[in-house]
Order: structure tokens, then sequence, then C-alpha cells
């Protein structure tokens, strides 16, 4: 028999009701995240198998590491993890730091056109990545470009804007265009939340508007900082649809570009379905680890006790 | 918070504080050159690409390859290429319109609700296995978008709902970002005192969420919402793997598809650049006029509630 006091502690502290409320979450997630990774998982040690002689049959077949071993003998994948790495350094550091000249400018008081600034800056945000990947496309394609157009009325030498070196900038910018604003109204939002007094007190000390960028906000802002950059680093390790776009219009991109487009390539064009869920679960372990131990590294900083 | 707010200039700090904080009056400081000259330097590289795609829409067909590409050209180039993309196989791009509308809004505000019930109970309960529950739902952040969609079609076609907006709107619907800022920003508004005068009166859990939770976190679920449509807006990936039927396809797909038939449609540069136009200004405008509802400071991690 239940004691009189037992519903009411039962309604104070409710045990049901958690998980009704992540319920939707938890099935969606299962469903549509754990389902598929465990799905390529499975795939990843299958494969084809023809059986009988002549035409034969073809089925499906455990093959265990094969595909594994295959995939990892590849020099595709390791020469677009180096375009990969090559691209991110570009990327996230340009991202971060814009992003962050901006914000600062934005919050200093003698800077005009702050608010046109912020919403110009702010409004690549809104266009997709393949639009821009077009967009920028276009502005770097000889012919219509009209930096080249600025080049040749100088008497310059026209610079090949999606040459084998280049095209490492081109994409970065393309994605760095888009990010910047972004990032940069979070920063600016971090700096707005400061106490106001403590500029105050710095002006009242001396303190130059550089000085006081530099030595006191920059120092208070940083778990914004980390948790943008975080992001900025998973976001450029994900990079596909930049560079598939501006696959079309130049020869300096191909399918393999990144590991992401080679797992594409392998799963849609050349139909090996099980070499691209090896591919895509090395892909996955190493994208994971990285940012695990990045989150780790920096997740004291960032989020204190919140964790 | 709106994002200019009055900021005390230097002199003001001199005047002993009122007793009452009244708002200090914004007393400008002088503009000095080299910030607003950076920053303005910053807003044009933003803005030229934009600026060119509304340049190239008012191009005709010759105009586009031959003239300044920064010099708008006023030869009917516009009319022209707003009536042939309206036009394009029977008003498709109407079609593409409306589905990104119903991808992008009805997947933005389902996945909404999901985060904010999955994040009020994240945040305001204490239950077992509460951390792994977070962390499972967070993992997803960190997995790429092309490796999940590709097992997504396969299983999403074993339930035969591949190739329909369900398979769009469906993996639109979680979103471990959103999940994540719900937590925080439940954590941050939602009084625990309320919330245990409610279950004195006896009011259910769920009676308990909808009637004291839910409106103090309206301005962090509009920031949810906002991001979210913009995320699905400008997602090509998923449709590009789920769709086959060109009906069914978002604006992005279609100006993807229109590109590649390029060849025997020789100005259909013409109506892309058109097209990608007119798919961001409402992007844009939304944002201009929502802007007041942002709670970004929810994404940095600076909530005050």
């Amino acid at each position: 028999m239940t004691t009189a006091s037992a519903p009411t502690r039962r309604s104070l502290r409710p045990r049901v009701a958690p998980w009704l409320f992540v319920a939707p979450a938890l099935l969606l997630a299962a469903g549509l995240l754990a389902a598929p990774i465990l799905y390529t998982l499975w795939l990843s040690v299958r494969g084809r198998a023809v059986t009988g002689g002549g035409l034969g049959v073809v089925s499906e077949t455990f093959v265990g590491f094969d595909n594994y071993l295959r995939v990892l003998g590849d020099t595709a994948l390791y020469a677009g993890f180096g375009r990969l790495l090559l691209y991110a350094a570009i990327a996230v550091p340009g991202t971060m730091l814009l992003a962050l000249l901006f914000a600062l400018l934005l919050d200093n008081p003698s800077t005009r056109l702050g608010r046109l600034s912020r919403i110009t800056i702010f409004v690549p945000y809104a266009v997709p990545g393949v639009i821009a990947a077009l967009m920028w496309g276009f502005l770097y394609l000889p012919g219509v470009s009209p930096f080249l157009a600025i080049t040749d009325a100088l008497g310059l030498a026209r610079p090949d804007l999606m040459g084998p070196d280049s095209i490492f900038f081109a994409v970065a910018n393309v994605s760095i265009w888009g990010a910047v604003g972004f990032n940069m109204v979070i920063l600016y939002t971090s700096l707005r939340g400061l106490p106001q007094e403590l500029y105050d007190a710095a002006r009242l000390d001396g303190c130059s508007e550089l000085q006081l960028a530099l030595r006191i906000k920059l120092p208070l802002i940083v778990p914004g900082l980390v948790f943008t950059g975080l992001f900025s680093i998973i976001g450029a390790l994900q990079v596909f649809s930049e560079p598939n776009t501006l696959m079309t219009l130049t020869n300096a991109i191909g399918s393999d570009w990144v590991p992401m487009m080679l797992v594409y390539r392998n799963a849609f064009i050349t139909n090996d379905l099980y070499g691209a869920s090896a591919m895509a679960i090395v892909i996955t372990a190493v994208t994971v680890i990285a940012s695990l131990v990045l989150l780790k590294v920096l997740q004291k900083r960032a989020f204190g006790a919140n964790g | 918070m709106s994002a200019v707010t009055d900021r005390p200039a230097a002199a003001q700090s001199l005047r002993p504080a009122p007793a009452a904080p009244s708002k200090p009056k914004e007393r400008r400081v002088r503009a000095a050159f080299w910030p607003s000259a950076v920053l303005l330097i910053g807003a044009i590289y933003c803005f030229v690409p934009v600026f060119w795609l509304f340049a190239a829409a008012t191009k005709t067909p010759g105009e586009l390859f031959t003239t300044f590409t920064l010099l708008p050209s006023f030869n009917g180039g516009f009319e022209a290429n707003l009536q042939r993309l309206f036009a394009f196989n029977d008003g498709e791009f109407f079609r593409w319109s409306a589905n990104s509308l119903i991808y992008a809004g009805g997947g933005a505000l389902l996945s909404t609700l999901v985060s904010a019930a999955a994040g009020y109970g994240l945040a305001k309960y204490e239950f077992k296995g509460k951390a792994f529950v977070f962390n499972f739902l967070l993992i997803g952040v960190l997995i790429p978008g092309v490796i999940l969609a590709v097992p997504q079609y396969l299983l999403l076609s074993e339930v035969g709902i591949a190739g329909t907006m369900w398979s769009v709107l469906l993996p639109s619907m979680i979103s471990p970002f959103s999940i994540y800022l719900a937590r925080i920003y439940a954590t941050a508004v939602v009084s625990d005192e309320l919330l245990e005068a409610g279950r004195l009166d006896g009011a259910g859990e769920f009676r308990i969420f909808r009637s004291v939770a839910l409106a103090p976190m309206v301005p962090g679920l509009i920031t949810i919402f906002l991001l979210q449509f913009v995320g699905i807006w400008n997602n090509f990936l998923l449709p590009y793997i789920m769709l086959s039927r060109q009906e069914l396809y978002p604006l992005t797909l279609g100006f993807n598809a229109m590109m590649n038939q390029g060849t025997d449609q020789p100005n259909v540069y013409n109506l892309v650049i058109m097209g990608c136009l007119l798919a961001i200004v409402p992007l844009v405008l939304l944002f201009l006029f929502l802007q007041r509802y942002w709670r970004l400071d929810l994404v940095s991690g600076s909530v005050k509630g």
C-alpha cells in the first residue's frame, strides 16, 4: 500500500514526464542519426560477390575489413584530407579574424555607419551556399570577372583566380564570405553583453580604444570566440556544396577534391556503395574524434560550470 | 534586445551615477576615420557579389558576357529575364518557391517544437540517463551531412518515403544544435518556482510546460526557428539526394537542374541568375523584419534571461 505522501512526492519529482518531453527528439535522433550510422557500419563490412559460373548471380556477402583496407590504401583519400586541411587552414582563421575585427569595430564608439555595415555584412548568411558559390564562380571567371577587368585596365598580368593553388583561396573565400557576418553578430552580441562600467574605468585611466579592445574586450569574449571557432572548424571539415558547385566552372577541382566529395562520387556515380560506406565511417571517425578532442580542450574555458 | 542600444559616452562617467539608473543619453564620440573605413570595406566585400547578381539580372543574354559585369543594363533585360523565368516549364519557378517554403517553414516549425520540448525536458528535470540523452542528441552535430544523407536515403526508401516531401521534412526536424540552444534558453528563463507552484496547484506536467514555460521561451524559440529556416532553405544536399521528381524540388535544386540542362538553353544563365536574385530577396527581408526578435546572445552563451 502506498502512503498518503507518495503521490505528492511523485508529482513534484516527475519520472515519466521528462522522457515524454525528450521522446520526439530521441525517436528522430535514433531513426535519422543513429540508424543511418549503424546501417553505414553494416554496409561497410559487406560486399558484392558473384556466385555461379558464366553470367553468375550477384549477391551481397560479409567481407570483413576488405572495404576498409581498400579505402585506407586509396591515395585519393589522403590527398583529399590534405586539401581539406589546407582549405580549413585558410577558411577558419580567415572567418574568425574578420568576424572578430568587424565585431570590435562595431563596438567601437567612434565608428560610423555601424548599423548599415552590420546589416550588409550579415546579408550573405541568407544566401544559400550553392548560390554563393555560383556568384563567386562568375566573379572569378575570365570574361565576366570584374577583378580581371580591373587588372586588365591597369595593364597588369591576369591572375588565375581558379588555378591549382589559388583555388584553395577561391573556395575558402566563398565560405568566409558566407560565414563572417553570422560570426560577427554573435561576437558583437557578446561584446554588447559586457558591463559598460568596465570601459569607463579603463578610459578614465587613459586606456586607448585599441588597448581597450585588445586588453579588456578580447579576453572577456573568449567563450564566444571558442564557440564560434569550434563551429567554424566543424563546418570547414564538412565542406561539400561550395567546391561541388565550383567544380562546374573550373578544372582545378576534381570530383575527389575533399573526402566528402569522394564519398558522394563513390556512392552515387561509381556505385561503390560498400567502399563509400567504409570511407564514410573512416571520415566520420576522424571528424568526430578531432572535434571531441578539440571540444574537451576548449570546454572548460568556453562553457565553464555548465559543461 | 534591439541590436543597437544606448552607450554611455566616456564623459558620462565623470558625473555621479544617479540613484535610479535612468537611461544615459547617447552622446556621440567623435567619429574616427579608420575604424569606419575598414568596416565599410568589409561591407563592400559582402555586398559586391549581391550587387553583381542584381546587375547581371538586368542583362540580356547577349550582354551578360560582353558588357562590364558590375554595370546594370537598362535595355529591357530585367523584364525579359523575369518573364522567361516565370514562363519556364509552365511556371516551375513558383512551384519550387512554394516547395522551398513548405520545407523551410514546415521543417523549421516542427523542429522548433521538438527542440523546445527536448530542451525543456533536459533543462528542468533531473532523471537517470539525462547526460546520456543529451550527449546522444548532441553528437549529431559532428556527423557530416553528406555522410548521413546517403544511408538516410537508403533507410527511407526501405520505409517507402524516399522521394516524397516527408523525406526532406523528417531529417530536417531533428537539429542537435537547436536542442542545445533550447536547453540553454530554458535553463536561463524558465523559473523553477513557477514550475513548483504549478505542481502544487495540481497541474499536469504538459499543462505546466504549455502555460508556464513556453511563453518566456518564445524569443529563444524564434531564434531557433530562424536559424533552422535558413539552414533548410539553404540546404542543397539533402533534397538533392532524397528527391528525384522535379516538381518536388526546392529552389536550390531547381537552379542546379536548370544549370545542368544549360547546353540546349543558351540563356539559362540569365534565368538562373534572376532566380537566385529572387530566391535571396525574401530571406534578406525576413531577417531585416525579424532582427529585433533575434536572441543571438543565446548562441554566444551569455543569456541573462
